[in-house]
């Protein structure tokens, strides 16, 4: 059985030159060509199959939500190639996108920014249901949408209020209905919980997996927190100035986490049961500019274990064990 | 701890709004001995933020302290004219906010927002203050602090910020820290170098810090002892390990659990059922009972008074959790 999705050596750059001015830089008394150009994401490959939970973790900056948007190609990808059900789907246009469009939806990180204001609940998830023809009749669609917000906790005398009515909890159960009100097959959760509080965050959480369950549905899950995504992947990849430095499925990532960064970022998390992070290591330094990204390993510069090569040398993925995936110079 | 820093007494502090009045903060009274880290934890609209900002009576309109002694080493801030407390902010009580980006000021160089500090509250001169910058930007671990004096907020990263925040925020050498969800904005490894660094600064001088944040699992690594707010009222105090390994509020007991577990696997997340309730409609009786499964008809009619389960461990709670553990506890 062939993957849902499978991307191939993805790349990305938003290219901060408004036009060519803006690229002369006077330096040392004399006015120089420099390009400013972030690198967002540099050769990612994975896939996710049907019913799993690939899940993306990194910090901020790291390239993750650019990868989720490239993928449904909200961006042009700048290089490497998407393919969805077999189809490669690098180079569609716009037009040619519908049919995936109502096979693939997102949910955003913003429950506040991501619902249109001046649309009542019921209305914004109509609107997709009659462009993409689920519904025969705006009545029928209707009809739908309460059953859909019903599903998620939104009750029907409900749907006629507008978004600012909600709390936060809430309307981030709307933006899941409103992914799930064109019968998608493919879901993009873009941070979807991290705007909320812990218990409303659990809700949500439980609701995914339930709908999951329900619809048989595949998520590319976007998160910084690692304990949400421990709970909810299958698989996952750990990212890294816009590549994946280590991917595996859950208990290789958790149970035999191999790269520094991965290590750096599990001593970091702060838990529940107890005083480690206080006392345990912890990377020093800060994430380094896309813009101008190290050469060699991109993480050479925080590694505590990082050899001459790492300063040189991008490391090459090496599969450790069946399915474990790490790049890094450790392991070559 | 009998060395008492702080103490405030049925602090009341009310927000009036055209809509009726919020009681953000409903007679609440904590204390913080020297050299402790007090844990103040709640989802939002819990009334946290506006429990530290009102031990510096830093409440702006509608907000009104309406009643309550906030005895600081003795003296009653709520008496204290407003050039006194002028006096005490900064010098003898400092504030770290939550957003960095926002808390420093964009015109000015970061050398002259921590001089701002030291020429109010110092008697240090010019060379002097100069030297204490460097020293300041040093111990929060900024390298290079004789060239960054020049710098401008923007050319920090979120982390180097708060490094500068936390800098400004010791320059007078205060008694008291008052940390507005400090590390919120802020990715998993910074938070971990900034967590640390300010637990080293406040044990090494013997000073106190109010820690406000809705992050459970921060406050785990961090506190001696937690307030555990909802809806402006303390729900459960006392020592950290007491409140998190054997919580006797049901809330108390909700957000625990409704944190995902990195060291154990769960089919599902429990979560506490509902949403905070509406400030302005607060239920009768505890007003927990709503959304409480432990709820009996008590709990709808009566509200509970604080009580004493175990040393220095309170709960406002008909029903505590582990009742018959906790009476074993305190007789033996």
């Amino acid at each position: 059985m062939t993957k849902l999705l499978e991307v191939t050596n993805l790349e990305q750059r938003f290219d901060l030159n408004t036009d060519f001015l803006s690229k002369l830089v006077f330096e040392k008394g004399r006015i120089v060509k420099r390009e400013r150009i972030v690198k967002a994401v540099n050769g990612v490959s994975f896939s996710v199959g049907r019913r799993e939970v690939f899940s993306i973790v990194g910090e901020s900056g790291c390239g993750k939500s650019t990868v989720a948007r490239t993928v449904v190609k909200l961006i042009e990808p700048k290089g490497g190639r998407i393919c969805y059900d077999g189809r490669d789907i690098t180079e569609l246009s716009r037009t040619e996108m519908l049919p995936f469009r109502k096979r693939m939806q997102m949910i955003f990180q913003d429950p506040y920014a991501s619902l249109n204001p001046r649309q009542r609940v019921a209305d914004i998830l109509v609107e997709p249901m009659l462009f993409h023809k689920i519904a025969r009749s705006p009545e029928d669609a209707r009809e739908k949408a309460l059953e859909i917000l019903n599903r998620v906790g939104i009750r029907p005398e409900q749907a006629s209020r507008y978004p600012h009515q909600f709390s936060g909890g809430q309307r981030q159960r709307i933006g899941i209905a409103r992914a799930l009100a064109v019968e998608p097959e493919f879901i993009v959760a873009d941070e979807p919980v991290s705007a909320l509080d812990v218990s409303i965050q659990a809700q949500i959480l439980n609701l995914l997996m339930d709908l999951k369950e329900e619809f048989s549905f595949s998520y590319l899950f976007i998160a910084h927190d690692l304990s949400v995504v421990k709970h909810i992947s299958d698989n996952l990849a750990v990212m890294y100035l816009g590549r994946m430095v280590e991917k595996g499925s859950k208990a290789h990532i958790f149970g035999n986490p191999l790269h520094p960064y991965t290590l750096a970022l599990f001593s970091a998390i702060p838990r529940i049961s107890g005083t480690k992070m206080r006392t345990g290591r912890n990377l020093e330094g800060e994430i380094p500019s896309a813009i101008d990204l190290p050469p060699g390993c991109c993480f050479h510069t925080r590694c505590p274990k990082a050899l001459p090569v790492c300063r040189e040398v991008v490391p090459q993925e090496r599969e450790i064990e069946p399915g474990h995936f790490v790049s890094c110079h450790l392991f070559a | 701890m009998n060395d008492t820093l702080l103490e405030v007494k049925n602090l009341r502090t009310y927000f009036h709004t055209f809509k009726g009045t919020v009681k953000a903060v409903d007679d609440v009274s904590f204390s913080v001995g020297r050299g402790e880290i007090l844990a103040i934890v709640g989802e939002s609209g819990g009334g946290k933020s506006v429990t530290g900002f009102s031990v510096i009576r830093l409440i702006e309109e509608p907000g009104v302290i309406e009643s309550g002694e906030i005895l600081f080493e003795g003296r009653d801030v709520m008496k204290l004219s407003e050039r006194e407390v002028d006096r005490l902010r900064g010098k003898e009580i400092s504030m770290i906010f939550q957003d960095p980006m926002t808390s420093l000021n964009p015109v000015y160089t970061i050398g002259r927002q921590i001089e701002e500090s030291l020429l109010l509250h110092t008697k240090l001169n010019r060379e002097e203050r100069r030297a204490a910058c460097i020293d300041l930007l040093r111990s929060v671990g900024i390298s290079n602090p004789e060239s960054r004096l020049k710098a401008y907020p923007h050319q920090f990263s979120g982390g180097m910020r708060q490094r500068v925040v936390i800098a400004i925020a010791l320059a007078a050498d205060p008694k008291l820290i008052i940390a507005d969800e400090p590390t919120t904005a802020l990715d998993v490894t910074i938070q971990a170098q900034i967590l640390r660094l300010m637990a080293d600064l406040v044990r090494a001088k013997n000073r106190s810090m109010i820690l406000v944040t809705h992050d459970l699992a921060v406050v785990s690594e961090m506190a001696d002892r937690i307030n555990v707010m909802y809806c402006g009222k303390i729900v459960e105090t006392g020592s950290a390990r007491k409140v998190i390994d054997e919580s006797a509020h049901p809330y108390t007991k909700g957000l625990i659990d409704s944190i995902p577990d990195l060291e154990r696997d769960r089919k599902r997340l429990n979560t506490i059922k509902g949403i905070v309730p509406n400030m302005f409609e607060l239920p009768e009786g505890c007003n927990f009972a709503p959304r409480c499964a432990r709820a009996t008809e008590l709990c709808f009619g009566v509200e509970p008074e604080q009580r004493e389960i175990g040393a220095g461990h309170f709960v406002a709670c008909h029903f505590p959790l582990g009742g018959p553990a906790h009476e074993e506890e305190a007789r033996s």
